[in-house]
């Protein structure tokens, strides 16, 4: 069985630049809505409290919202979790209160309606933790990708190795875009997300990367554009077989793994998929625009010692 | 002949995976309710009090299903909640305020494994519930404090030097001495600097020295803060009685602080900010105690017990408080006698040789005063302490004391340790404040982990049966290394003693099954690849694994990269992640690249094969 049987190869390469243009185009598009509409940052950011509780019976919202409100908590962002029943609570961290009494005054208030309340997660971050956690986040992601360049760039080729890069880049900006659009919350799990997303575009890149260089030693004759469309069509099986697997295991982290780590999954749904077309069409393109060549693959030449002369025997 | 496994690699291999199994194997078993007793301040728990234990369950019917004693605790497994609840009520009746009787889950695994130090892994607060503080230390207050004890050092060193200054004064971060003339500065820079090496001198001008210290001695002084108050919280934390916690330093001024299983978070940080103090008092020498104990106790005295359980008479008035005790360590006399060494603060040195002075000869105490729970309310909610006092040592007062001083009259150097370390966990030296809290409820935890449970099991069978069918025989292959990778991740998560299972090191898991696979579809191919191309069976397979292993060992060295900068750069949820994801890369490239070698030479390798089903 095969997934897809071609004979020859595909010119994947003749879609290199409508595929650059709407990369493009999204790469505007999602920094234009981060500068607008930020990331919906979660509690790990941006400090506050956030309560989960459950109710023995579907939550009546509004009712919340109202006893929330006659306990001064004005600014309560009230919203279902996971079922009906399971409501978060998110309040901006106040100043002068002691931060850590709200939890106990937030359940108080519920509590006061009569209904059964259970305390399911209280979390509690001081403004100042999550300042720093965003420097830190920002941070691991720049190191990883400066690392990344140089290894590839040692172990390939300095175009591979931009090629690479900016293809991470661009998944990781239009994985930021995705959930500043749709306004998802950003928090700790969704940046573990992203930086798995790195891995796994990266894991990708390196194969086409592998094959692209590995056929421009084994191929005699041929365009570099033909031969990036060869080694894209050949892995192209593999390519998709992995991104299956992965999205089907993702699937199931989506539908199943709670809501706790539905960002998560979602991050790397998205993440996977953009991952996967970015392999073949961004790292490719940009190293092809770069001007790769036959000669800057090929293994260094080892002059022996003493081959300009003559045997002797 | 192609493809032939050679015997020591195939042993390795499998003794690598047998292994793993090994250490994966006790998270198969589930836990027991368990009642653990350990010791209070000053009891000791020891294997005598083990009958006790099992004559006070037998005497109210409870029936252990074993009974353990180790590392100085007692670990009571039962067979519900139910007689959990019973045992530790009766047991914390029997056994008294010098015991802590903690409920806890224990981990049923089997005593051979055990043996073997095969433990299950480690469970992080989201999976299991309890409540994480992250707490932060006071550096400004720390600093200031040092800065006042060396001004006023500054001052007594002068003075007895005989240098005269015209102030000296303590501003963000340094001492200004201002002297009269440039002389005496120049003789006091040369005297202080020999004098005072861990501060850097400097002249602004005015006849002004100017002290501040150096960047090693900050960094002493913040390290020496979070370590005095880590061991603070590790005794406040004792007195909790919570079963696993965790303290731990994080960042340069930060504390981390776990109490699996604890909901009330209000006690908890009740408890956490509890103080316990130090009092140095006169022994009452005109009055007899035995009169006292029969109850006439003076007007100005106290009885107070001492650790054996002796009456101690003792004056009302304190000569000084444990909170002007900067640093305290043991050491032994030039007669191999043990000794307790205290620095105090300059405040501290002068109420000590004032309160000393005209009492040498007289025995002197020191009092460990501390506040514990009762676990009851009052009318306003708030939680009620109870002081308890307790006289920790008598010592003869040789000399006028100062800032500096020593306890002698110990009876070991265990004992003088303890004491000493006691000494300077009563003392806050600096303020910390609570900058992160989270309560994970116990059934969320439990509704966390059969949720990752489940959407791992339902991943790897979707991925499972799609390699059957895409691969066929070498699909199987592929699926017994995954299956393998699978243990071998949970075996060495469970070897790693440091290693936490979170939520989204679980979400790890589940990702790396879906990833892992990955290298073995890129050498099918390549095996595809190569019998399109007209290979023999045998050669497709030895050039498909070839090729394929460069591509292989490059992506996945990346991936690694990225992984191990999470690690380092990262906290919480981040490093759980980080490191499944890093466990999960090395797995699958052993079992993706050598075991399906292994198997596949085994059954196709060194024989005519004329078709391959893949």
């Amino acid at each position: 069985m095969r997934l897809i049987n071609l004979s020859g190869d595909v010119n994947f390469m003749r879609l290199r630049i409508p595929a650059l243009v709407l990369s493009t185009l999204l790469i505007i598009g999602s920094i234009v809505s981060l500068a607008t509409n930020s990331l919906n940052w979660g509690l790990d950011f941006t400090g506050g409290t956030l309560i989960e509780v459950g109710y023995d019976k579907p939550a009546k919202l509004s009712d919340i919202r109202r006893q929330l409100t006659s306990a001064e908590f004005e600014d309560a962002v009230v919203q279902n979790f996971g079922s009906s029943e399971d409501v978060l609570i998110r309040i901006a961290p106040r100043d002068g209160v002691k931060s850590n009494v709200i939890g106990d005054q937030v359940l108080a208030a519920l509590r006061a309606g009569g209904d059964n309340v259970e305390m399911r997660r209280i979390e509690f971050v001081g403004p100042n933790v999550g300042e720093e956690l965003t420097e830190q986040g920002g941070l691991a992601m720049l190191t990883a990708l400066l690392c990344i360049l140089v290894y590839v760039a040692m172990r390939f080729e300095w175009r591979f190795a931009l090629g690479s890069v900016s293809a991470l880049a661009h998944d990781v900006i239009l994985t930021l875009g995705l959930f500043s659009v749709l306004q998802l919350e950003f928090d700790l799990t969704v940046l573990a997300a992203v930086l798995a997303v790195i891995g796994y575009s990266l894991n990708d890149t390196i194969v086409v990367c592998d094959r692209i260089r590995e056929n421009f030693r084994k191929i005699r004759k041929s365009e570099p554009t033909g031969i990036v469309n060869t080694s894209l069509t050949q892995t192209l099986n593999r390519t998709i077989i992995t991104s299956l697997t992965t999205i089907l295991v993702l699937i199931a982290l989506f539908y199943k793994g709670g809501a706790l780590i539905h960002g998560f999954a979602t991050a790397l749904l998205f993440g996977v998929i953009i991952g996967t077309y970015s392999s073949i069409y961004i790292a490719s393109s940009v190293a092809l625009a770069l001007g790769i060549s036959k000669e800057d693959l090929m293994p260094p030449q080892i002059e022996k010692e003493g081959a300009d002369q003559d045997s002797l025997m | 002949m192609l493809n032939k496994n050679s015997v020591w690699k195939v042993l390795i291999a499998l003794l690598f995976v047998g292994l793993c199994a090994l250490y994966a194997l006790p998270n198969l078993y589930g836990e027991d309710n368990a009642v653990q007793i350990s010791a209070g301040r000053n009891a000791e728990v020891t294997e005598q009090m083990v009958s006790q234990v099992e004559q006070t369950l037998a005497a109210n019917e409870i029936d252990p299903k074993r009974i353990e004693f180790e590392e100085g605790q007692i670990l009571v497994r039962l067979t519900g909640s139910e007689d959990q609840l019973k045992a530790r009520e009766m047991l914390e009746k029997a056994l008294g305020s010098d015991y802590v009787v903690a409920m806890n889950l224990a981990a049923d695994t089997p005593q051979w494994l055990e043996d073997l130090s095969a433990t299950p892994m480690k469970l992080g607060l989201d999976l299991r519930g309890g409540v994480h503080f992250l707490m932060e230390v006071d550096m400004s207050e720390a600093i200031d404090k040092s800065l006042e004890d060396a001004e006023g050092d500054f001052r007594t060193a002068l003075r007895e030097e005989k240098l005269r200054y015209r102030t000296v004064t303590q501003r963000d971060n340094y001492i200004d001495i201002i002297f009269r003339d440039q002389d005496t500065l120049d003789s006091a820079k040369f005297f202080l600097r020999n004098r005072n090496r861990d501060l850097e001198y400097s002249e602004p001008g005015n006849l002004t020295l100017r002290a501040t210290f150096s960047e090693t001695k900050l960094k002493e002084i913040r390290d020496y803060a979070v370590k005095q108050n880590i061991t603070i919280l590790r005794n406040r934390v004792n007195q909790l009685g919570v079963a696993e916690p965790l303290i731990q330093k994080q960042g340069a001024d930060r504390i981390v602080v776990q109490l699996p299983g604890v909901q009330d978070t209000a006690r908890a940080k009740e408890i956490l900010n509890a103080t316990a103090t130090l009092e140095f008092r006169l022994v009452d020498q005109d009055n007899d105690v035995r009169d006292a104990v029969a109850g006439r106790v003076p007007p100005g005295s106290q009885l107070i017990e001492d650790k054996n359980g002796r009456p101690q008479l003792l004056e009302k008035r304190v000569m000084l408080t444990g909170n002007h005790i900067i640093d305290a360590n043991n050491s032994v006399d030039e007669y191999g006698i043990p000794q307790v060494n205290i620095s105090l603060d300059s405040e501290g040195g002068n109420k000590m040789s004032r309160g000393t002075r005209g009492n040498i000869g007289s025995p002197m105490a020191t009092v460990f005063i501390e506040y514990k729970a009762t676990g009851e309310k009052n009318d306003q909610g708030k939680l009620v302490f109870e002081k308890h006092e307790q006289v920790i040592s008598v010592a003869t007062i040789q000399a006028q004391l100062g800032s500096s001083f020593r306890i002698t009259g110990l009876d070991s150097p265990k004992e003088a340790r303890d004491l000493a370390l006691l000494l300077r966990a009563g003392a806050l030296i600096a303020p910390i404040q609570i900058v992160e809290e989270r309560t994970v409820g116990p059934s969320l935890g439990q509704e966390n982990i059969e949720l990752g449970m489940q959407a791992i099991v339902y991943g790897l069978a979707a991925v499972l049966l799609f390699m059957l069918i895409y691969y066929k025989a070498f699909g199987i292959v592929a699926n017994v290394a995954l299956a393998s990778n699978l243990v071998m991740i949970v075996g060495i998560m469970s070897m790693i003693p440091g290693a936490t299972l979170t939520l989204p090191g679980m979400a790890g898991i589940v990702l790396t099954v879906g990833m892992a696979v990955d290298a073995n579809v890129l050498i099918f191919e390549r095996i595809r690849e190569e019998l399109r191309e007209g290979r023999s069976p045998q050669q497709a397979i030895h050039m498909g694994y070839d090729s394929a292993f460069s591509t292989i060992l490059d992506a996945n060295v990346t991936t690694f990269i990225a992984g191990l900068i999470l690690f380092a750069v990262g906290t919480g949820p981040i490093k759980g992640f980080s490191i499944t994801l890093m466990i999960g890369i090395a797995t699958s490239m052993f079992t993706a690249i050598l075991l399906t070698r292994i198997i596949v030479n085994a059954v196709w390798g060194g024989r005519k094969v004329k078709k391959l089903a893949i």
